[in-house]
């Protein structure tokens, strides 16, 4: 167990090296969209509109904090294992070194996590000057947390899937794209079809965006999609091991 | 220390790498010489455990690659032919890194770093990021991170490829100090003079499979130690091998007052791998 958990850290160290040296970038990049987002939809579109009883603000800042999450923490875990993996071609110390791949796995992920969470935080900084109605309850942190793990392993899994950098350009445009605006980010499912909404309903933002919201609004919470949302994460985290266990021997 | 029993790995209906029997021993430099696509790497990507064979069996140090991969890790070191470092990073950041996955205490980490960048000469460099070193410093960078766990036996998979010829002897050089320090060496070249300087023996892959092994210098035997060349109808060069400059002599003597360009010379490992395949060595 303490060596599952060193050989974690090992793997996440290396990761942590290059955010200490690029937090700046980094934070500043992953902020861009949620701040246009926020500006444009927000402010821009929104202003003077109520949805669900709620300012249109504070209605679309939980899932502008679930985008970001998803952005952060997909973009943290897949982007670097790719270059690691495509580019710098590094990616084979650790094949070539003695820890599992679950260590492996979780120490990749956990990056993404952490870029995920310092992305969210900011912008819950942010959002809560703003429209400070918003409850940053233990349940609120709890979903971000898990939002963040989901979209990390996923990242995991298409950082180790891609063959190419189309490949991983090809998924942004197909699924992470089309999720960003699809999810009941921007508006509520409610006014949508139910053919419609169930398709959305395939989608893992879809449950972040539900469950940060109602906890952030002290709406009734929506455990059917918390427990989607640990599904999706469990999918994804079998995905990458086997990804991980068909790379090495 | 490598034992493989037909080993053998296809990719489709390409055969990588056929019915490989081989035996390196402990405390051996063994260079395994071939054109690219030969099969060389496919040689070290499986007795590294990066590559699961399709058949036939290998070990190192008595672990089984298939079934051990765990303990292979352990006793051996890897040296990829291509950068393998993170290059965002330092020299001693990769270091650090390396050392970390090897299960290495953070005092057994900083004094084997130290230790291996003075062994190596990159102690000034320690600080810098990958990306700003030359070819021959990432090279020797790559070797410290390979070593950082004392492996028993280390894989140099084209260590010198891409690297100027004085950059090139340094890192001979190297290569030589690890061996006599006791570390087996395995690696693999197109390089006939990298092969000759270095290895006790070397195998000749060709197309996947082993056409030839032994001592460099048992190899030239067989072929002849010296080699006449002379050119013919002014368009091909024709190659003799003779057992010694007497016998060669006199066949010179005894050619054709039309036949140009005559040299005499030691015969090499490439003479012995173009007489078995036809083929220049660092052609494809």
């Amino acid at each position: 167990m303490i060596t599952m958990l060193r050989d974690i850290y090992s793997v996440l160290w290396v990761d942590l090296r290059f955010l200490r040296r690029h937090w700046l970038r980094t934070l500043g990049t992953s902020l861009v969209n949620p701040v246009l987002y926020l500006v444009a939809f927000g402010y821009g579109l929104g202003g003077g509109i109520s949805f669900d009883g709620y300012s249109y603000l504070a209605f679309v800042m939980p899932g502008i904090i679930a985008l970001t999450a998803m952005s952060s923490s997909y973009g943290g875990a897949g982007l670097k294992l790719h270059v690691d993996r495509l580019f710098y071609r590094c990616f084979d110390e650790y094949l070539l070194s003695p820890i599992s791949l679950f260590s492996l796995a979780v120490g990749k992920t956990l990056i993404g996590v952490v870029r995920g969470l310092i992305s969210t935080v900011a912008l819950l900084a942010v959002a809560l000057v703003i429209s400070p109605t918003l409850i940053v309850s233990p349940l609120f942190m709890l979903v971000l947390v898990s939002s963040c793990f989901v979209f990390s392993f996923l990242g995991v899994l298409i950082g180790m899937w891609a063959k190419s950098h189309q490949d991983m350009t090809t998924f942004s445009t197909l699924v992470i794209l089309p999720m960003t605006f699809l999810s009941g980010t921007f508006f509520s499912l409610s006014m949508l079809p139910d053919a419609v909404k169930a398709v959305l309903y395939l989608l893992p933002l879809t449950h972040s965006s539900e469950c940060l919201r109602a906890a952030a609004l002290g709406q009734t919470f929506p455990w059917t999609s918390f427990f989607g949302l640990q599904i999706f994460g469990l999918i994804f985290f079998v995905g990458c091991m086997w990804l991980l266990k068909r790379a090495s021997v | 220390m490598i034992v493989t029993e037909k080993l053998t790995k296809r990719y489709g209906a390409i055969t990588a790498l056929g019915d490989l029997d081989l035996k390196v021993h402990a405390g051996e430099i063994f260079g395994f010489l071939g054109p690219n696509g030969a099969g060389k790497t496919t040689t070290i990507q499986v007795l590294t455990t990066l590559t699961k064979p399709t058949s036939g069996y290998a070990s190192v140090d008595g672990f089984d690659v298939v079934k051990e991969p765990e303990k292979v890790k352990e006793v051996i070191g890897v040296v990829q032919q291509h950068v393998s470092l993170d290059r965002d990073l330092t020299v001693r950041e990769n270091m650090e890194f390396r050392a970390r996955l090897h299960h290495l205490s953070s005092s057994e980490r900083k004094k084997r770093i130290d230790e291996l960048l003075d062994y190596i000469g990159l102690t000034e460099e320690a600080d810098r990021i990958i990306n700003d070193l030359s070819g021959g410093m990432k090279k020797r960078a790559m070797i410290i991170g390979s070593l950082l766990h004392t492996p028993k036996m280390l894989f140099l998979d084209e260590p010198t490829v891409g690297l100027d010829a004085q950059t090139r002897r340094r890192l001979w050089d190297s290569i030589r100090r690890l061996h006599l320090d006791g570390t087996t060496i395995f690696l693999t070249t197109h390089y006939i003079e990298e092969a000759e300087a270095l290895c006790q023996r070397v195998g000749i892959l060709h197309q996947g499979h082993l056409i030839d092994l032994g001592k460099p210098l048992e190899l030239r035997q067989r072929l002849g130690l010296v080699t006449v060349e002379t050119l013919v109808n002014n368009r091909e060069t024709r190659y003799q091998y003779f057992a010694d400059r007497v016998a060669a002599t006199s066949y010179v003597q005894n050619l054709p007052p039309d036949a140009k360009t005559i040299i005499i010379r030691d015969s090499n490992l490439e003479d012995v791998f173009v007489e078995l395949t036809g083929r220049k060595v660092g052609n494809d």
